[in-house]
């Protein structure tokens, strides 16, 4: 079960600023369950996006998008569309986001911010990636998480040490950086990294900060 | 003037700067950094002290710089984000410049498993780049990364290392372009062993026009043994050594000398790249060298401005 809740809209537009055309994606699992990205909420976004101007070209519900098959298997019907857009916009948590956007050969957008597994899984276990920060930036990175891929957590761009595309921490696993500008130029988009991000709020996860439980 | 440390009036007047390094013992003793400082003090314009290199325990990097300062030595304080959260970074910060440290590096900092404390939790609450971007605030907002507002000036001259070999290839320049967007004053870039490479980075850094908004300081590094320059090769990141080099000092009788040959002639091409505007001497372990490594490429003596 991983907990998500939905980021603000000011802030999904921000980040869907030159984006149009939007395809989204909604979750039958652990969104649905917690009412970040269910049926309802994926009808009520698509209502958002379209009084602010934006054209929501379709969307879909998958019943675990952090299942990366069933996501890839799932949104075949819909290839037709998705020529039609570069974007997704993804209710669900961090490890769906990065499930679809693994693939797709799209920006894959986090329409929530996941802050905590609540000791669960995701489905996608052999490359379960989020750390459940509870402030994702998926839509800056190509759909790759910095924050639990890349050793020293960096938000704006690789440490320097990498070598031969692996994390000098561990040359045995991929430098999360490496990845994230290799699909960004794969997509046209390294602009997406220019913009400073700002410090993290550590606090919004449900294991940072004081306890609450 | 952004500090009016000695190093920013070098660069700005647009003279060829130079600049050293000082790792603090691993003991209490100030003599090691004394002695060191006052070996280097008359070859360079700013001597960095470094911050628990290689996340190895050693005097910090503020005190290091004291005590340089006590000599009339101007210090590089280097920061790592590694150690310390925005709490501590910034209370350092407000120290640093009360005891007279106005030359800051920005840097993420090697990870705790590659030191004596690999079990230790490493920080990284900030990046390097928000580090620089925090500290151009706290100079020019005069305001904390909350907004609560700082008493008194925070003369900084920001600086921060770059990569020129470093992986993704792609995102090199871009990278450099987001440390200038966050306020970058200076740069000093990882050791140059590999020129021509170099020189490629540098078109692309001055094709984009970037060596006219920062000030870029080339790092070399003297080899001292055949084993010095095999394990950094080897097993420090983000070094690039050519096998080139290792062989061309397997091949002689002697390898000190032709350490410094190699390190003179790296000095002599960088020196004619267009956008460079200094060297960094890394001497790690071998620091009495310096002073010779200057006087040879012709940089002696250091102008006074
Ligand atoms: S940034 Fe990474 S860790 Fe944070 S919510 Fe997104 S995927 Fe999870
Ligand atoms: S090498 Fe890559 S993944 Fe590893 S710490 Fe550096 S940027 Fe992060």
């Amino acid at each position: 079960m991983l907990v998500s809740e939905q980021k603000p809209v000011e802030e999904i537009l921000r980040y869907l600023d030159g984006e149009n055309n939007i395809f989204l994606v909604g979750c039958k699992g652990c969104a649905e369950g917690f009412e970040s990205g269910g049926e309802p909420q994926v009808m009520e976004m698509k209502q958002k996006l379209e009084a602010e101007g934006k054209t929501v070209i379709g969307f879909t519900l998958i019943d675990m998008v952090c299942n990366q098959s069933l996501s890839r298997m799932k949104l075949i019907p819909y290839q037709q569309v998705l020529d039609g857009t570069n974007a997704l916009l993804c209710l669900t948590c961090g490890s769906g986001v990065q499930s679809l956007s693994s693939v797709v050969n799209k920006l894959v957008y986090p329409g929530c911010n996941t802050i905590s597994s609540v000791g669960g899984h995701a489905e996608w276990k052999e490359a379960e990636r989020c750390m459940e920060c509870g402030d994702c930036v998926l839509a800056y990175t190509g759909g790759i998480c910095p924050i639990a891929r890349c050793s020293k957590s960096m938000s704006n761009g690789p440490c320097g040490g990498s070598e031969n595309k692996q994390c000098e921490v561990n040359p045995g696993i991929d430098c999360a950086w490496h990845l994230i500008v290799e699909r960004l130029t794969k997509l046209g988009r390294l602009d997406k990294l220019e913009e400073v991000i700002p410090p993290k709020n550590w606090g919004v996860s449900l294991t940072g900060g004081p306890p609450r439980y | 003037m952004k500090a009016g440390t000695n190093l920013e009036r070098i660069l700005d007047s647009g003279e060829f700067a130079v600049t050293a390094e000082v790792g603090p013992p691993r003991g209490t003793s100030p003599n090691v950094v004394q002695r060191k400082g006052e070996l280097l003090k008359s070859c360079c314009d700013a001597i960095n002290v470094t911050d628990n290199q290689t996340a190895i325990v050693r005097m910090s990097s503020v005190s290091g710089c004291v005590l340089l300062n006590q000599l009339g030595i101007e210090p590089v304080m280097q920061m790592v984000c590694r150690d310390r959260n925005r709490i501590a970074i910034q209370s350092d910060i407000l120290g640093a410049v009360a005891l007279g440290i106005g030359n800051v590096l920005c840097l993420s900092g090697d990870y705790p498993s590659f030191g004596d404390h690999p079990t230790a939790k490493g920080v990284f609450d900030i990046d390097s780049i928000q580090l620089i971007q925090l500290l151009k605030q706290m100079r020019e907002e005069k305001k904390f990364l909350s907004g609560a507002n700082i008493s008194g000036e925070v003369p900084l001259f920001i600086g921060a290392a770059e990569n020129p070999y470093a992986d993704p290839f792609e995102y090199r320049t871009p990278r450099l372009a987001k440390k200038i967007a966050a306020g970058v004053d200076f740069i000093q870039t990882q050791a140059i062993f590999d020129v021509d490479k170099f020189a490629k980075w540098m078109k692309e850094v001055t094709d984009r026009g970037l060596d006219k908004k920062v000030h870029i300081l080339a790092g070399v590094i003297p080899i001292k043994t055949v084993g010095m320059g095999r394990y950094m090769k080897d097993n420090v990141p983000g070094v690039h050594v050519p096998d080139e080099v290792v062989t061309r000092m397997q091949d002689v009788k002697d390898v000190k000398e032709e350490g410094l040959k190699i390190c003179l002639e790296t000095i002599d091409q960088i020196k004619e790249i267009p956008g460079v505007h200094g060297i960094h001497i890394m001497a790690v372990g071998w620091e009495d060298m310096v002073p010779t490594i200057v006087e040879k490429a012709g940089l002696l003596p250091r102008p006074l401005i």
